[in-house]
């Protein structure tokens, strides 16, 4: 029985480490590449010849606007952060702990709504932020103002994780005298740490990946890029040879605090996903 | 279904027919600042001392009737025909005349603007009733504060769903009625605005679709996608979802260590910014990837694998590709979900000999799908939408001879129709496929959310 069972050990320790090797080896070889100073696209060995900083110098340097392209990405994954967020408690509240007139229709018809896919209405969209001058120049905030004015349809986790919350203890607070208002203030949003990270993070993390609309608000105008934009243009325009170390250089810049913020709050985002169906 | 359908309609005119004869009655029924206030909105409220509500009320009058005068009337008068003028050259200067897109784009804006209008105005003349009554019953009125102060508390969910829902009909709602319209017009590359004029065509372009009247192979195009959309989204699904299961039960081994390291080594693709990731590996299988250089220094092949030339080939690297992607997820929910199940479950299998592979189907199985439905089914709605993976992998080449429309072998819907806005500017077209996605989601959804064993039985496992 004991052999048995440290055979079966041995044989899953041996298909973890091939998953490991398959699930790291895309990301070492962006990392080594990133460092490779021979010039070229792809080339038919990992291990750099000869190692260099030139790509992250010219990222950096005068002529490459990647650090206004960070920036831009990072205003943008700030501001939806925060405002994403601050919609999905209100409309969460509303929907889970008001009862009004029209509420389940309302739901309902979001559910629907959803089932549009999404970049149909781009045109539409594009002419919108047009008319208030938000396209070009003013991608950045008009990026924003697109991702956050739906964002009250994502309520659904967050409306679930209000669902948990007794209703005793509002009813607790309205007998001692509490308005709606103060009862969410202090004591559901206390309550509900978990999920309003949750809401945060994957608001986060969402702009760094935009690149459909993005690169159509934005279109023509290099200063207003995000990253996902102007690093996806690197790798098919015809100059792809020349620029595809810089892009892994650029990918591994993008991809680390990401990552890091990722890896930090990865506790909150299972038990998003999950809809909190875990605990701890 | 359809009964409550028709009852739901039935019961629906019975509520405006209601409705109407209750606008009647206050009308007869009221008094001078009653009657004033269906010219003018909030005169009541305003004569009454309700000052927040009044000029709330007569705000929003102002300003909509200001509205459809100085902007909305215009392009709404020519909402019927799109525009009559076209675009012309008088002694060489030109002179702009009717723009299509701005005449339909704010037509629906005016008319939504008319609607609230009109339920405002039904909204005033309630309110104007309850106020009276009130007074006749020798009920004092709520102060301006406590109104105010009522949208706090008993009236918070007005407060807090006010933007929010503005933003979803003004960036959301309104921009979809718009491209269902476009879908019943002849907008694309040879009528753009602002140099030509689009009008309405009826159902021509579901015409096209079907392949009714016209030579061109739209239709066979269409249902090639359609096809490949399903079983890229099938697979995408149920793939990374068994094998996700497996690795997650894999690291939950008893005995086994390090589970941390491994579950953070996959939890990395998640974390990874796709358009970082997913163009690097596109990259590693092109010709001159690194993959195919590899496999040529073992000798393993003489030439390289055109993983992403080949239509079934690339079909498949798609869906593999996927798994990469797709399984650090599923591990991530289902490793939590695992620890639910209690263990006397499988100590009494065990007793009574069942083999891991028996445990497996007979208790982790049912169990898990029982609680992950609803999450497989908005994966797989997700999948068939997956424009990410697709694009960035290999833009939905390789080309074909069969297909019409710009569409290659392994375009999704939502790829073909995103090709179809930007490369060839054939939004008629790309606005009856936006409606085919949605029929198609929306069809899905209905049937398998009938059919979920968490829908149907909903104590199963409590």
């Amino acid at each position: 029985m004991k052999r048995k069972m440290i055979r079966g050990n041995i044989l899953a320790y041996a298909v973890l480490v091939i998953i490991s090797i398959i699930w790291l080896f895309p990301f070492v070889g962006l990392v080594l590449q990133s460092f490779r100073g021979e010039y070229g696209g792809m080339v038919n060995y990992l291990i750099p010849k000869q190692f260099s900083l030139d790509n992250y110098k010219f990222l950096f340097g005068p002529d490459c606007k990647f650090v206004r392209w960070y920036l831009n990405t990072l205003v943008i994954a700030v501001f939806v952060a925060i405002i994403t967020t601050v919609v999905v408690i209100c409309v969460s509240y509303a929907l889970s702990r008001m009862r009004f007139k029209g509420r389940k229709l309302l739901m309902n018809s979001w559910l629907v709504l959803g089932m549009f896919p999404g970049f149909l209405t781009m045109i539409c969209l594009y002419f919108l932020l047009k008319l208030l001058g938000l396209t070009q120049e003013g991608a950045v905030p008009g990026l924003i103002l697109i991702s956050v004015a739906s964002s009250g349809m994502g309520y659904y986790v967050c409306k679930g994780y209000f669902d948990t919350i007794p209703k005793s203890l509002d009813e607790a607070a309205i007998i001692d005298g509490a308005s709606r208002a103060q009862i969410l203030w202090k004591m559901t949003i206390p309550l509900s740490k978990p999920i309003i990270i949750y809401t945060a993070l994957v608001a986060f993390m969402a702009p760094w990946c935009d690149y459909i609309f993005a690169s159509y608000v934005a279109f023509g105008f290099s200063d207003s890029y995000n990253v996902a934009v102007a690093m996806t243009r690197w790798v098919w325009t015809n100059d792809y040879q020349g620029y595809f170390t810089r892009f892994c250089a650029g990918g591994i810049l993008v991809a680390i605090p990401v990552t890091a913020l990722f890896m930090a709050l990865q506790k909150y985002y299972v038990e998003g996903v999950t809809g909190g169906a875990v605990k701890g | 279904m359809g009964k409550k359908k028709g009852r739901g309609i039935g019961a629906a005119f019975v509520t405006l027919w209601e409705d109407i004869k209750d606008i009647f009655t206050t009308f007869k029924e009221g008094d001078w600042k009653t009657r004033l206030s269906f010219l003018i909105m909030g005169f009541g409220e305003l004569m009454r001392g309700q000052f927040a509500r009044g000029l709330a009320l007569l705000g929003i009058q102002t300003a909509a009737n200001l509205f459809i005068v100085k902007f909305g009337w215009q392009y709404l008068k020519d909402f019927t025909t799109l525009g009559t003028v076209e675009t012309h050259k008088v002694n060489r200067v030109t002179q702009y005349g009717d723009n299509s897109f701005f005449i339909l784009l704010y037509s629906l804006l005016t008319i939504v603007v008319i609607a609230l209008l009109i339920l405002a105005w039904r909204i005033n003349v309630r309110d104007n009733r309850n106020c009276q009554r009130k007074l006749s019953a020798g009920e004092k009125l709520p102060t301006n504060r406590r109104d105010l102060h009522s949208l706090l508390d008993e009236h918070f969910d007005k407060t807090l769903l006010a933007l929010p829902m503005l933003g979803i009909f003004v960036f959301t709602v309104l921009p979809i009625i718009f491209m269902v319209c476009i879908a019943f017009t002849n907008y694309d590359v040879d009528h753009q605005p602002p140099a030509k004029l689009f009008t309405w065509v009826g159902l021509q372009n579901f015409k096209e679709l079907f392949g009714i009247g016209t030579g061109g192979n739209f239709g066979s195009t269409f249902f090639s996608v359609l096809g490949w959309t399903l079983i890229w989204a099938f697979f995408a699904t149920f793939l990374t979802y068994f094998l996700g299961m497996a690795v997650a039960i894999l690291i939950n081994k008893k005995g086994l260590k390090l589970k941390k390291l491994w579950r953070t080594i996959l939890v990395m693709t998640i974390a990874v910014p796709q358009f970082v990731s997913l163009l690097y590996v596109g990259k590693m299988f092109a010709v001159d990837g690194i993959v195919n250089a590899y496999l040529m220094q073992w000798g393993w092949i003489s030439a390289p694998i055109p993983f992403w030339t080949n239509a079934t080939l690339a079909r498949i690297m798609i869906i593999v590709i996927n798994l990469w992607i797709g399984i650090p997820y599923t591990m991530l929910i289902v490793t939590g979900l695992l620890m639910n199940i209690p263990s006397e479950l499988y100590e009494s299998a065990r007793i009574d000999g069942a083999n891991a592979f028996q445990m497996f189907r007979k208790i982790t199985l049912p169990y898990m799908l029982f609680v992950t439905g609803p999450f497989l089914l908005t994966q797989f709605i997700g999948n068939l939408n997956n424009f990410n993976v697709i694009f960035l992998l290999n833009q939905g080449n390789p080309k074909s001879m069969g297909l019409s429309n710009g569409a290659g072998a392994t375009d999704l819907l939502i790829t073909w129709l995103y090709k179809m806005t930007i490369n060839d500017s054939n939004y008629k077209i790309a606005a009856v496929i936006g409606i085919m996605v949605f029929l198609v989601t929306a069809i899905i959804s209905l049937v398998v959310y009938n059919a979920m064993p968490s829908i149907k039985d909903e104590e199963g496992f409590q």
